[in-house]
């Protein structure tokens, strides 16, 4: 055997859990009722978003994300949806990137992010006790014990606490980034269930509706499990008008930064114009949670090519 | 100028006037925010390390740095004299940049420098070196277990740590980048 085939060979036990992770998810929604759709890799108009690079492809683009896709599966009356599929994000690449990797996006009409925090919650349980017949696991050394109640912390309490500022009364764009990775996720680290990351400010909100009673965090939430972050939920923003200026905004921010702006999806637009239901939805990374199911320290562990 | 796409582990860049060396670097994309790249940066002066995190707006700096061969001519007092073998040059290094690899050089051995804005900064030797032990106590024959060492003195009066059964009057190599002894190349009289 060759080195790469030798490699591949050594993988098995990797791609094995990785496998059974595959399987648990689709039982757990199927069990659940949700249907599984796939919609387009290719895509004309790709999310507009400030630091989301597309693969370009032709004169299309790789999909970042099903995520405009599955709304419009939303508007036109499907209410319980999943997809689980290849991704693509440009020039992203360590030990918790790949530009081509795969992730799960589930979606349910009539629900918010406090609905999909229940989702998210059972299907991590389903997923560590199906694969593993266990309530916790180890990675890197770390315990993580995901039947314990999970934390729940804000955003602006946890700035508080580990950075000693409050990112929802003055946003820094520079320094919330760098401090998310340099003193929020190393805290995240620290705990041992998994921890909900919740309410955003209102500057970062990306595709998440404000809160109606405190409009200066969005209904968006970060799971973090042994400091990965693991998953990002919204409460839909189904406000046309509001979602326009987002993508205006981030297509200005770009273009001011040389990069690429995407065209404008009218088909989304329709279908919010139409009308989306209040709806949760969330994109969790398939890649990221087999390494912690198989306690492989990288991505590349876990993927069997990563050319 | 590098941007930050440009760094990776290996890449010698400038900060604070220093040339540094990259020594650990992760990529880091929080949520929906920018890249980062976290390094880990080593002082080739001084030999400090520090952590810095970059942007993917970052520019950082180039240093001037150039690799010379050179060959070694002789020590003259604190100073060690090479020469450019095309040029006919003669650059002196203080024993201080050489450090403990000062005590593998020989005449005529070609090595490597590197200088920063013309001031020599590292110096690379041949990966081995062949050395005469000059004086050791007597090697307990028959003993080739290599993990009991006992100390040695080579040409120069260097002391290294050798295996029991090294004998004055062999001739050994040496690992310069470890400083430490690799194996016998051939047993003396």
């Amino acid at each position: 055997m060759n080195t790469g085939l030798q490699r591949l060979h050594a993988k098995r036990a990797a791609l094995e859990r990785r496998a059974a992770c595959l399987r648990a998810i689709r039982e757990f929604f199927h069990s659940r009722d949700f249907m599984e759709v796939e919609t387009p890799v290719r895509l004309r108009a790709p999310a507009q978003e400030r630091h989301i690079d597309a693969e370009p492809a032709g004169a299309l683009f790789l999909r970042t994300s099903p995520e405009l896709h599955m709304k419009r599966l939303l508007a036109a009356g499907y209410e319980r949806l999943y997809q689980m599929g290849p991704c693509f994000r440009r020039n992203e690449r360590g030990p918790l990137h790949h530009p081509e990797y795969t992730m799960l996006e589930w979606y349910r009409a009539a629900a918010d992010y406090h609905d999909i925090r229940r989702d998210t919650i059972d299907l991590i349980r389903h997923v560590t006790r199906a694969v593993l017949g266990a309530e916790q696991f180890v990675w890197q050394g770390r315990t993580i014990r995901t039947n314990d109640e999970w934390s729940v912390i804000s955003v602006r309490n946890a700035f508080m606490q580990w950075a000693g500022w409050d990112p929802v009364a003055a946003y820094e764009p520079d320094r919330f980034d760098l401090d998310l990775v340099e003193k929020i996720e190393p805290a995240l680290r620290e705990q041992e269930s998994p921890v909900i990351l919740t309410d955003y400010p209102q500057a970062a909100a990306a595709l998440a509706r404000l809160k109606p009673d405190d409009p200066d965090v969005a209904e968006r939430w970060e799971l973090y499990i042994a400091g990965l972050e693991i998953a990002n939920a919204y409460s839909e923003l189904t406000e046309p008008r509001e979602q326009r200026e987002r993508f205006n905004q981030c297509a200005e921010q770009r273009r001011a930064a040389g990069l690429t702006a995407y065209p404008v999806d009218t088909a989304f637009f329709a279908a919010l114009e139409h009308g989306l239901p209040p709806c949760g939805g969330i994109a969790l990374g398939v890649d990221r949670l087999v390494m912690l199911l198989a306690d492989a320290p990288t991505l590349a562990d876990v993927v069997a090519f990563t050319e | 100028m590098y941007t930050a796409s440009d760094l990776r582990k290996g890449l010698k860049i400038e900060m604070d006037g220093a040339p540094c060396v990259i020594t650990d670097f992760q990529f880091m994309k929080p949520g929906k925010g920018q890249a980062l790249y976290r390094c880990k940066i080593k002082n080739l002066i001084t030999g400090g390390t520090v952590d810095k995190t970059f942007r993917a707006v970052d520019k950082i700096d180039k240093p001037n740095l150039e690799e010379r061969d050179l060959i070694y001519s002789y020590q003259d007092g604190e100073h060690y004299v090479f020469m450019d073998s095309s040029t006919y040059d003669q650059v002196l290094i203080d024993a201080e940049v050489l450090g403990e690899q000062r005590h593998f050089l020989a005449e005529d051995m070609e090595v490597q420098i590197l200088f920063h804005n013309n001031r020599p900064i590292e110096v690379t030797l041949p990966f081995f070196v062949e050395k005469t032990i000059e004086e050791t106590e007597p090697g307990a024959r028959g003993d080739t277990a290599t993990n009991v060492m006992k100390p040695a003195r080579i040409e120069n009066g260097y002391e290294i740590q050798v295996p029991l059964f090294i004998n004055q009057g062999d001739r050994v190599r040496i690992d310069t980048r470890t400083g430490k002894y690799a194996d016998r190349v051939s047993k003396g009289f």
